[in-house]
C-alpha cells in the first residue's frame, strides 16, 4: 500500500475512531541522488534514545531485505551508531520496523503513539537519529533533540549535508 | 632466519640484556573485527615492528594458534599460508558472539656449563628434565609464556572467558565494543590474579605514517587496571609484559608477555 494511502487511512481510522486522544508521529526523511554510476539505496535507521543513549523505540531499519540467504544483513553494521545501540543485540526482520531500501526523494514515516514499534514515552528529554550508511559511499548521522511530548503541529526540522538531506519531525494531531 | 631461531635470539638477548627492548613485535591483524552475521574473516599474522604493516617476517604458526568462541566452542584456522612477510589464515566464525584468536607461545631457555663450553637447550616445559641435568654448573633457567590476541565479535559481544595462564587481560571494557574519545579499562592478570605494577604501552597502527611513534606508556593500578581514552579511530597495538618466579621449576625466571590488537571505532 503506498505510504500516502496508508497515512490517509491511519489518518481516517484516527478520525473515525479516537477523534481526541489519536496522534502520530511523522518523521520525513529526504535521500538525496547522485549522479553517479555504481549509486546503491543506502541503509537508513531511524530511532529515539534518551539523554543517557538507551533506546526508547526503534522506529525503522531499511535494509537490503531481498537478497539470497539474507546476505544483506551483512552491512547493518555499517550504520555504526545504530549498530551500537540497537543493532547488534537484535535478529532482523522486525515486522513493522525493517523495510527494504528506498530511492532518492522524500518518505515519510509515521507512527502511532501507543502502538509498536513507537509505544508510550514518558515526558522528558530524547532524540530522534537518523543515520544513513551508502555503498561506495559516505555515512551520516543526524541527530533531532526533542521534547516529548511534542506539541502537536510544530515540526522539527534537521538539515544533512551528504548521504540525508531535510528531515522534519512533527506531531501529526 | 626461521622464526624459531628469531625467538632463540631474542630470547638469549633477553636473557643477556635483561630486556625484550630489541625482540620484534608480533600481531595479529584481523580484515574485521565487528561483523553483522556469522561467516569468515581473514587474519594477518606477521613479526614487524611496523604495525600493522609487513615488513619482516611471517608468524610461524604450527599448534599453537587458538581461536575460541563463545561458550568455549573453538574453531579450526582454515586456509593457513605463510609468506615471506606474513602469515594468512580464514576463521569461519559459526555463531553470534565474541572470539577471541589466541597465538600462545610457552617455552623454556636454560643454559649451563659442562667444563669451560656453556651449552643451551630451548624446548617445552614437560621436557626440561630429561634434557638439562638437574645439578649443573651455572645452571640458568628461564621460562617464557606469551601470548599474542585479537578479538571478533559476531553480533552482540559476549563474555570473554579468561584462561588462568600466564599474562593476559580481562576485559572491563569489551575489547570489541572501543569507541574514539571513549575511555576503556583492562584488567591485567598474571595466572589469572591481578598483575598490579605492571607497565603497559598502547600504540596506534600506522607508525609509517607519522614520525613519532606516540606510545603511551600505563601502569597497571593495584587491582592490575589500566584505563585510556582512545585518541583516535583506528587499530592499536597493546603489550605488557612482567618478570616473576612464579614456574614450577627449580631455580627459574619467568617472563610473561601480552599483545593485543584492538580496533577503536569511530562514533
Amino acid at each position: 500500500m503506498p505510504i500516502k494511502t496508508r497515512l490517509a487511512l491511519a489518518a481516517l481510522c484516527a478520525l473515525i475512531a479516537h477523534p481526541l486522544a489519536a496522534a502520530d508521529l511523522t518523521v520525513d526523511i529526504e535521500l538525496p541522488a547522485f549522479n553517479v554510476s555504481d549509486y546503491r539505496r543506502p541503509y537508513v535507521a531511524v530511532w529515539i534514545e534518551r539523554p543517557d543513549n538507551s533506546v526508547a523505540a526503534n522506529l525503522a531499519v531499511w535494509y537490503d531485505v531481498n537478497m539470497r540467504d539474507a546476505r544483506g544483513t551483512e552491512w547493518l553494521k555499517d550504520m555504526r551508531l545504530w549498530w551500537r545501540r540497537i543493532g547488534r543485540d537484535l535478529t532482523v526482520p522486525i515486522d513493522g520496523v525493517t523495510s527494504a531500501t528506498r530511492a532518492p526523494g522524500t518518505h515519510t514515516i509515521s507512527y502511532t503513539i501507543g502502538q509498536v514499534p513507537l509505544g508510550e514515552l514518558a515526558a522528558g528529554e530524547y532524540r530522534l537519529i537518523v543515520e544513513a550508511s551508502r555503498e561506495h559511499g559516505g555515512r551520516e548521522v543526524i541527530t533531532v533533540p526533542l521534547q516529548w511530548p511534542l506539541t502537536a503541529g510544530a515540526t522539527l526540522n534537521a538539515q544533512g549535508e551528504h548521504e540525508l538531506g531535510a528531515i522534519a519531525v512533527r506531531l501529526a494531531p | 632466519m626461521k622464526l624459531s631461531r628469531t625467538i632463540l635470539l631474542a630470547s638469549i638477548a633477553a636473557v643477556t640484556l635483561t630486556s625484550a627492548a630489541h625482540a620484534h613485535d608480533v600481531w595479529l591483524l584481523p580484515s574485521s573485527t565487528v561483523l553483522s552475521r556469522s561467516g569468515p574473516v581473514t587474519v594477518d599474522g606477521a613479526v614487524s615492528n611496523d604495525a600493522f604493516h609487513f615488513t619482516y617476517r611471517p608468524l610461524r604458526i604450527q599448534d599453537n594458534l587458538f581461536i575460541t568462541g563463545p561458550q568455549g566452542i573453538s574453531v579450526e584456522p582454515e586456509n593457513m599460508m605463510q609468506g615471506h612477510l606474513r602469515t594468512v589464515f580464514d576463521a569461519n566464525l559459526p555463531e553470534a558472539g565474541s572470539y577471541r584468536i589466541a597465538l600462545v607461545n610457552a617455552s623454556v631457555m636454560a643454559s649451563w656449563k659442562e667444563g669451560e663450553e656453556t651449552r643451551r637447550w630451548r624446548g617445552r616445559h614437560e621436557d626440561l628434565a630429561t634434557n638439562v641435568p638437574a645439578d649443573a654448573p651455572e645452571l640458568s633457567v628461564r621460562e617464557s609464556i606469551s601470548r599474542i590476541e585479537t578479538f571478533v565479535t559476531v553480533g552482540s559481544p559476549s563474555e570473554i572467558a579468561p584462561t588462568g595462564q600466564g599474562l593476559e587481560v580481562h576485559p572491563v571494557t569489551h575489547p570489541n565494543d572501543l569507541y574514539e574519545g571513549e575511555e576503556a579499562t583492562f584488567a591485567f592478570t598474571i595466572d589469572g590474579k591481578p598483575a598490579a605494577g605492571v607497565e603497559v604501552s598502547i600504540m596506534a597502527g600506522g607508525t609509517r605514517y607519522r614520525d613519532q611513534l606516540e606510545k603511551a606508556a600505563l601502569t597497571t593500578d593495584g587491582h592490575g587496571r589500566i584505563s585510556y581514552t582512545w585518541p583516535k579511530p583506528g587499530m592499536y597495538r597493546m603489550e605488557a609484559s612482567a618478570d616473576d618466579e612464579n614456574t614450577t621449576l627449580a631455580n627459574a625466571q619467568r617472563r610473561v608477555s601480552y599483545a593485543v590488537t584492538l580496533e577503536v571505532l569511530s562514533q
